[in-house]
């Protein structure tokens, strides 16, 4: 071969070839947040003005019918510029407690027994298996099931505390996989360490491996939250309120949430519903993303090079 | 007279093995291990990969417990005492034979809390600052670590996290130490102080350690155990010990040809 051509392939035509290739997925890309980035922006170009009104801008000193009072605090009501989120907002914060507090012990119950103590066995295969089975079921039929179980048969109505162990349910499948990940990520050394130096096996797993897993637990359940509070099928089917004109203040209170909420606005024919359905995506918008941000920094602040 | 000799041996050992064998569900990793370990000295398990030294030197404290399938046959007594006796308790044989690991694998959290968990899980929480204090001191670890006690143990190098893993192990005061692989993470300079330390510690602790390194066997320990592979009926490689002596007389004057071909490097 003539030693010119030596070292010499085709470069130009495979670095032709990648570009184009690059090309390809820089749109696909593209596309995902363009349309994320036009939905944020008409929603927050149409609520703003409903979110944070003249009064609250500190413009005007008094509400009146053109400057509608807080859209935060406010109950529900028939004219648009009046209408708040203030129930919907609270209805969602209980759900949140409700099911922070019962999904915790759990998902973080189960995972722990799965994990770490389980027979490998047929019956644990069957359990895992329908786990992940669980977690794939559409969350209409909890709706169903949460009308079945909490409000007919235990008996506690159509009330907050039958939505958040209905959401309870919903989640509890993801929670317990993000939970066993977190903890199968711990090595195996540290348990045989904490062994090795005459600990049982319950102080093994309770003071070393579940501390070390912890931060991957909380941010599974973070997500799962997250996932819960923008739920609307299962609490409409399990018989949430659609027009709460009140707080709820106990558990067995009747409760509306925010995307419900927003879902009723949205159907009324009256121009002014957009804007303030707009504010109502906003306000759950906002709390999506500062759960998922939370989760994020716990995961960053606290992973673990091993 | 020949009682009093051998009652003599009997508190000289710290394990005496019978006829031991350790397997995996239907396959043995190692067999008919016989052999009699002294106290106050280092023993090295040698040999090539897939003898069965790890797996013996595991069964030592119980840990093969924890993978299913795992049996061991014969008797291991620690003491006169045979560690798989229905009686024994692994939790307190863990307790009395510590361990350390290939990798070291310090708990992530404090300096501190990596040697109170164990003072703590065995009720030892008198002067726990004294006792902290005292087992890093025996690791060599103290003055590196004494302003950092409240540091994260994975801040530490490889060296001082395998160190530290030694100190939590010694700070609950056991009286044999077993070492599976100890330098092989490490570097030259930090295996170096880990073998100078093994020295230190055997004034007061027995020591067995398994290394691939027959110059790490050479230095550090007093008797050498040689262990080998063999082709079974079914195909697969069991483990055999070939040859235990003093440490000395085994690298000058093996008394196996096997021991001799390893110990020049001929295979292994």
């Amino acid at each position: 071969m003539n030693n010119s051509q030596l070292l010499k392939g085709s470069k130009k035509e495979r670095e032709l070839k990648e570009l184009a290739f690059l090309t390809i997925l820089y749109l696909c890309v593209t596309v995902a947040i363009v349309t994320l980035m036009t939905l944020i922006y008409d929603v927050i170009s149409t609520g703003y003005s409903r979110l944070l009104s003249d009064y609250e801008l500190g413009l005007i000193n008094k509400v009146t019918i053109d400057n509608p009072k807080d859209f935060l605090t406010s109950l529900d009501s028939r004219d648009p510029l009046k209408a708040g989120i203030g129930p919907a907002f609270a209805g969602t914060i209980w759900l949140m407690v409700i099911v922070i507090a019962s999904t915790f012990p759990l998902g973080a119950g189960a995972a722990i027994y799965l994990q770490e103590f389980a027979p490998r066995n047929k019956l644990t295969r069957f359990i895992e298996l329908n786990l992940t089975n669980l977690a794939g079921v559409p969350s209409v039929i909890y709706g169903l099931m949460g009308l079945a179980v909490f409000v007919r048969l235990a008996g506690f109505g159509r009330s907050v505390l039958s939505g958040g162990l209905t959401l309870t349910l919903l989640i509890l499948p993801v929670v317990i996989v993000a939970s066993r990940e977190a903890l199968k990520a711990v090595p195996d050394t540290i348990r045989q360490g904490a062994l090795a130096l005459g600990s049982t096996r319950f102080q093994a797993i309770f003071r070393q491996v579940v501390p070390s897993a912890i931060p991957g637990m909380v941010t599974g359940m973070v997500l799962g939250l997250s996932r819960a509070i923008g739920e609307t099928a299962p609490l409409i089917f399990m018989g949430a309120l659609t027009y709460v004109n009140y707080y709820p203040d106990t558990p067995l209170s009747g409760f509306t949430a925010i995307p419900i909420q927003v879902y009723n606005w949205i159907g009324y024919p009256q121009s002014e519903w957009k804007d303030t359905s707009s504010a109502g995506i906003i306000l759950l918008l906002g709390l999506l993303l500062s759960m998922n941000a939370l989760a994020l920094i716990i995961r960053n602040r606290f992973e673990k090079d091993w | 007279m020949e009682t009093k000799i051998t009652t003599k041996k009997e508190l000289d050992y710290v394990f005496t093995v019978r006829d031991v064998s350790v397997s995996y569900g239907d396959f043995t990793a190692v067999k008919n291990v016989s052999m009699d370990m002294f106290k106050n000295n280092i023993t090295a398990f040698i040999g090539p990969s897939g003898c069965g030294k790890s797996t013996l030197i595991r069964s030592f404290n119980r840990m093969n417990d924890l993978i299913p399938n795992a049996a061991v046959n014969g008797e291991i007594n620690y003491q006169g005492i045979n560690l798989y006796d229905k009686e024994v308790d692994p939790v307190q044989v863990r307790r009395r034979i510590g361990m350390v690991f290939q990798k070291p694998n310090p708990f992530p959290k404090s300096i501190r809390e990596n040697i109170t968990f164990g003072l703590k899980v065995n009720n030892m929480t008198d002067n726990l600052d004294d006792r902290v204090e005292k087992a890093l001191t025996q690791a060599a670890l103290w003055d590196e670590v004494k302003n950092d006690l409240d540091k994260n143990a994975l801040d530490l190098s490889g060296g001082q996290q395998q160190r530290l893993c030694i100190a939590r192990t010694i700070a609950v005061e056991p009286d044999t130490i077993l070492m599976d692989e100890p330098c092989s993470a490490l570097d030259p300079v930090a295996t170096k102080k880990i073998e100078d330390l093994m020295q230190i510690l055997v004034k007061d602790f027995s020591i067995l350690i398994v290394t691939h390194n027959m110059q790490q066997a050479s230095r550090v320990s007093n008797y050498c155990a040689f262990f080998t592979t063999k082709a079974t009926d079914d195909g697969r490689r069991t483990g055999e010990l070939v040859e235990y002596s003093d440490t000395k007389t085994m690298f000058t004057n093996p008394s196996e040809s096997l021991t001799e071909e390893y110990i020049s490097g001929r295979f292994g």
